[in-house]
């Protein structure tokens, strides 16, 4: 390689490589800004290592798994409640009313977005349902039944409800 | 060990070898369109969850890889162009790049469309929604450098450095989902765990990724002799090749 080329190879590759080197710094520092939710788990014992916890009135977004048989359904209005679990075993309940998505069932994954009203309760203003990436035809998925999808499991005292 | 390579650097022999591509790219690519679209759209089975709506993927799906897929190699071509400053290169960047922003625009527009009805939302400001937004806007700054000047040699190096720093955001979008959470689930295919898809919805699947990446490489080869031809105008082989068109049809 004639030394010209070598040169300008030298430059091309320093300035890509300091540009990422930045950008996976700045990515680093903003990691828990680019985060879309709280899990409710981070939202319960708060995030990352300072464990910052969220204050209430804060307007968020929070995502986790429905937990089954916690969905309450007004007779009268559109109001839902139901309580959101991750692996990490924390349990936020959120309030909602309006029309939930067609994926909403117990047991799937949804992001509400709202203002957290107490401790661990959200009340949304917006419910996403969130889906994996595991597709298959309907027989496949009962023959299936009971693959590796994530399953929680909850102590009494979490599902009574955690009081602060 | 390059030697067999610089006859190519002509461009008069580049114009030619991109010609005998272009035929066999885009038999293969209606090939596996006609089949993958059809097997994919019409018999393959419906999601256990979505229904029928999980279909998109056979569009979605093939668009966002391309629209990946055809930004590595504008930047390896941006990357030769300007460290052994062949020309040729530059005219690659310049005539992939279009191509490569419908396929994003594509990849956005069948997600939102797909989003809406699953998800509740046309759109969220999450990691991978937002950086497949950025190389949208990577590839349309790509494309104005490329046309902003019109001395081609500075255009060829403008546009060549934009899309080689752009680089950084492919790992960014494809790694979003893992690093971060997002609403946008994981990946399905491109890891190197077993597919999380039945078979017989991944077959289609995978016939359509062939098919958009051979269009892709038919297109972006028609635009390239186009681009080529363009910027070669007064050089007598091109001269030439016009007479003898010319000709034939006189």
């Amino acid at each position: 390689m004639n030394p010209r080329r070598k040169k300008r190879l030298t430059i091309v590759l320093a300035i890509v490589l300091g540009l990422g080197a930045s950008i996976g710094l700045l990515l680093f520092a903003l990691q828990q800004n680019i985060d879309l939710f709280y899990t409710p788990t981070e939202l319960v014992k708060g995030k990352g290592k300072q464990e910052v916890k969220p204050e209430v009135g804060q307007r968020l977004r929070i995502g986790g798994l429905v937990l089954p048989g916690t969905v309450e359904r007004s007779q009268t209005s559109l109001q839902v409640s139901f309580k959101l679990s991750d692996a990490g075993g924390g349990i936020v309940t959120v309030l909602y009313e309006g029309i939930l998505p067609d994926l909403f069932r117990e047991g799937q994954g949804i992001v509400a977005q709202g203002e957290l009203v107490d401790a661990n309760t959200v009340s949304a203003f917006e419910v996403l349902a969130k889906h994996d990436e595991e597709y298959m035809p309907q027989e496949v998925a009962e023959a299936l039944e009971g693959m590796e999808h994530f399953k929680p499991e909850y102590t009494e005292a979490q599902l009574q409800g955690s009081g602060h | 060990m390059w030697k067999w390579l610089h006859p190519y650097a002509k461009p008069e022999a580049s114009y030619q070898l991109a010609g005998k591509f272009v035929p066999w790219f885009s038999v293969f690519a209606v090939v596996c369109f006609a089949v993958g679209l059809v097997w994919g759209l019409a018999f393959a089975p419906a999601d256990y969850q979505q229904g029928d709506s999980f279909r998109i993927i056979y569009i979605h799906v093939p668009s966002a890889i391309l629209s990946m897929g055809a930004y590595s190699s504008m930047a390896v071509a941006a990357f030769i162009g300007l460290v052994w400053q062949i020309k040729q290169a530059d005219m690659y960047v310049a005539a992939v790049a279009p191509v490569g922003a419908v396929f994003t625009f594509i990849a956005l527009f069948t997600g939102a469309a797909w989003g809406k009805p699953m998800w509740g939302a046309w759109w969220v400001w999450d990691a991978r929604l937002t950086s497949e937004l950025i190389l949208l806007f990577l590839y349309l700054g790509v494309i104005a450098l490329y046309n902003a000047f019109s001395d081609k040699t500075m255009a060829g190096r403008a546009a060549g450095i934009l899309s080689l720093v752009g680089v950084i955001n492919l790992p960014i979008i494809h790694y979003s989902v893992e690093w971060w959470n997002t609403l946008h689930q994981g990946a399905t295919i491109t890891k190197f765990d077993k597919p999380s898809i039945d078979t017989d919805m991944l077959w289609p699947l995978l016939l359509n990724i062939a098919a958009f990446t051979f269009f892709l490489g038919a297109v972006s080869l028609v635009r390239f002799r186009t681009e080529l031809l363009r910027r070669e105008q007064r050089r007598p082989w091109v001269q030439q090749l016009i007479n003898r068109h010319s000709q034939a049809r006189g």
